[in-house]
């Protein structure tokens, strides 16, 4: 769902109201962040071509797209770093061409890489990023954050010397450290190896229930782990608009069954499979396996077993629809 | 808050910042080290300042120099500052901050200058000298200081526009070390006469009140005249500003 029909700028009075409304559970929660037709170009390329798009609180919301989609650029602009060429932005209510400053306190912004001064320890960085945001208990601040991203371990090494998951996790605690209502995080998991972004995953996870988090990455499991949003753009634009879930069921493949058939001949079951109205698609699979594509995208186990009767079967799974097929339908269409 | 001071938004936490960075790696101490030798050889090297021939109770022979010293340590005082940020693109981190371009850029500014002026405050050796051998014009001394504080300012903003002009170090410091030469060379009786020659007195005359030697020297010799403080604020203030718009440009390559 795209929205393209809100005003472009919160007016102060809703915003107030939406900031002192006590909160709902159920309720979806207020708009923290909204984008209406944003556009950048560099030079001649488009790099964000008139997206539009609203964040709530409670939200994650993935970017997805290829390299080169424009999901950095996107980022950029809503933390003010970048300057549109169109198109306007509110965070929590306040434009960020109008007032930046006002903005940057109230977001957390881990940019691509986690850059950060090598030469400074943990600890020193983030007293620098606490002064910088004239945070009152910036001791306590600097604690709590170093918890919850598991850091007490190194407070003390230069950043330089720790590996990428501790450096990652240093950009993490720098963009929380005011407990902001929203997080940029550009590819938080980028190159770091498994463990290492599970770690990362699970942090984001947990900071997800009180704040709007936006996130870019081009990683569709690290989507569904822990987004309930996920936004596939491509060349600027967004295609998708939509939540993990149901992107799952779109994607091709989606219930498809599985299995081997251990008593008789696998090509006159496909074939016979073939012939039922619910079905897409029936084939032997070079391994010998039978795999048949539901239409509906439902899934037909039974009756997938009905037609296959007396023949004995053996390893039967449904498979699940995979993102990375859906992803490449999805920007291939688009690239053609 | 003013509007004046929200423009310069963060500016007291990167100037702090870049400060303690000067002496948590090795370079200022390097940078220091090899200040003090210098100046202190310029000063009584018979070729230079023959400070012990002339038997004389004043610093000229220490503060004629300073200038050409600078010219190429201020430059490596100033390369890193924003160059190091935009490689590493901590650049983007330090403008998302409630920091503004402004805030940030003076900040190093003054850092770079406070560094200089601990690294100038330690030839007091050379002062506690000439004040036990003979009886020094203090105001000259006073003047000399300040006019050393202040060529370090105007090559300060020089070194600093390149670094944020190249994201390269060494290209940085180059660059400022020939333009900081030429700026210098301006003031040199050879490229007056030169100019005077070909322009005429007219454009001499222009061209000498842009010479920093020239202001550089009526400073020195106690006269704290206002012409040459302007030119000096002057220019530092110009360099700096066209600093930031160089800046506002590329932060985003």
């Amino acid at each position: 769902m795209t929205e393209t029909d809100h005003p472009d700028s919160v007016p102060p009075a809703a915003a107030a109201e939406a900031e002192t409304a006590p909160p709902d559970a159920d309720a979806p929660g207020e708009v923290l962040i909204s984008v209406a037709d944003l556009t950048k170009h560099y030079g001649p390329i488009r790099a964000v071509d008139g997206i539009s798009f609203e964040v709530r609180r409670g939200d994650v919301l993935g970017f997805l797209g290829p390299n080169g989609a424009g999901k950095t650029t996107a980022m950029k602009m809503i933390t003010g770093f970048l300057e549109p060429d169109r198109g306007s932005i509110t965070v929590a209510g306040i434009d960020v061409a109008a007032d930046r400053l006002a903005v940057s306190r109230r977001i957390g912004y881990l940019p691509e890489d986690a850059p950060a001064y090598g030469e400074m320890t943990v600890e020193a960085f983030l007293g620098f990023i606490a002064e910088a945001r004239e945070l009152e208990a910036a001791e306590e601040a600097i604690e709590r954050v170093l918890e919850t991203a598991h850091l007490r371990s190194v407070r003390g090494q230069t950043i330089e010397t720790l590996s990428k998951g501790y450096k990652r996790r240093v950009g993490l605690a720098q963009a929380l450290i005011h407990d902001p209502d929203v997080l940029i995080l550009d590819e938080p998991t980028d190159g770091l190896d498994p463990n290492q972004k599970a770690v990362v995953q699970d942090l984001i996870s947990s900071l997800s229930s009180d704040r709007c988090i936006v996130l870019s990455t081009h990683i569709l499991d690290e989507a569904e782990r822990v987004c309930n949003r996920a936004v596939i753009l491509s060349e600027g634009r967004i295609l998708v608009d939509s939540t993990p879930e149901h992107l799952v069921s779109q994607a091709p493949g989606h219930n498809a069954v599985r299995f081997r058939v251990t008593e008789g001949d696998a090509e006159e079951v496909a074939a016979r499979l073939a012939e039922a109205e619910w079905c897409a698609s029936a084939r032997v699979l070079p391994g010998g396996e039978v795999e048949v594509e539901p239409r509906d995208g439902e899934n037909r186990l039974n009756d997938v077993l009905a037609v296959v009767g007396e023949h004995r079967v053996a390893d039967v799974m449904v498979r699940e629809g995979r993102l990375d097929e859906l992803f490449r339908d999805v920007t291939r269409g688009v690239a053609a | 808050m003013s509007a004046l001071a929200r423009r310069f938004t963060g500016m007291r936490a990167v100037l702090r910042r870049e400060f303690r960075g000067y002496f948590a790696s090795p370079l200022g101490y390097i940078f220091i080290v090899i200040f003090l030798i210098a100046s202190g050889y310029l000063m009584v090297s018979r070729d230079f300042g023959r400070f012990l021939e002339l038997r004389e109770a004043n610093l000229d022979a220490l503060f004629s120099y300073l200038p050409w010293i600078f010219v190429v340590l201020v430059p490596a005082v100033a390369m890193r500052l924003w160059a190091e940020e935009r490689r590493s693109g901590t650049v983007e981190l330090l403008l998302t901050l409630p920091i503004t371009l402004e805030g940030s850029y003076l900040g190093k500014f003054l850092a770079g200058w406070a560094f200089l002026a601990v690294s100038v405050f330690l030839t007091w050796p050379a002062v506690f000298q000439v004040a036990r051998l003979g009886d020094p014009d203090w105001g000259a001394i006073f003047a000399s200081y300040v006019a050393t504080l202040l060529a370090a300012a105007v090559l300060l903003a020089i070194g600093l526009l390149f670094s944020a002009l190249s994201k390269n170090q060494v290209v940085a410091f180059i660059l400022a070390v020939a333009a900081s030469v030429g700026f210098l060379l301006i003031g040199v009786p050879q490229t007056q006469e030169f100019v005077g020659k070909w322009f005429g007195g007219y454009v001499e005359r222009l061209v000498s009140s842009l010479s920093l030697l020239d202001h550089f020297e009526a400073l020195t010799r106690g006269l704290l005249q206002l012409n040459s403080l302007l030119f000096f604020v002057l220019f530092t203030v110009g360099w700096l500003v066209c600093g930031m718009l160089v800046l506002g440009q590329t932060k985003t390559n």
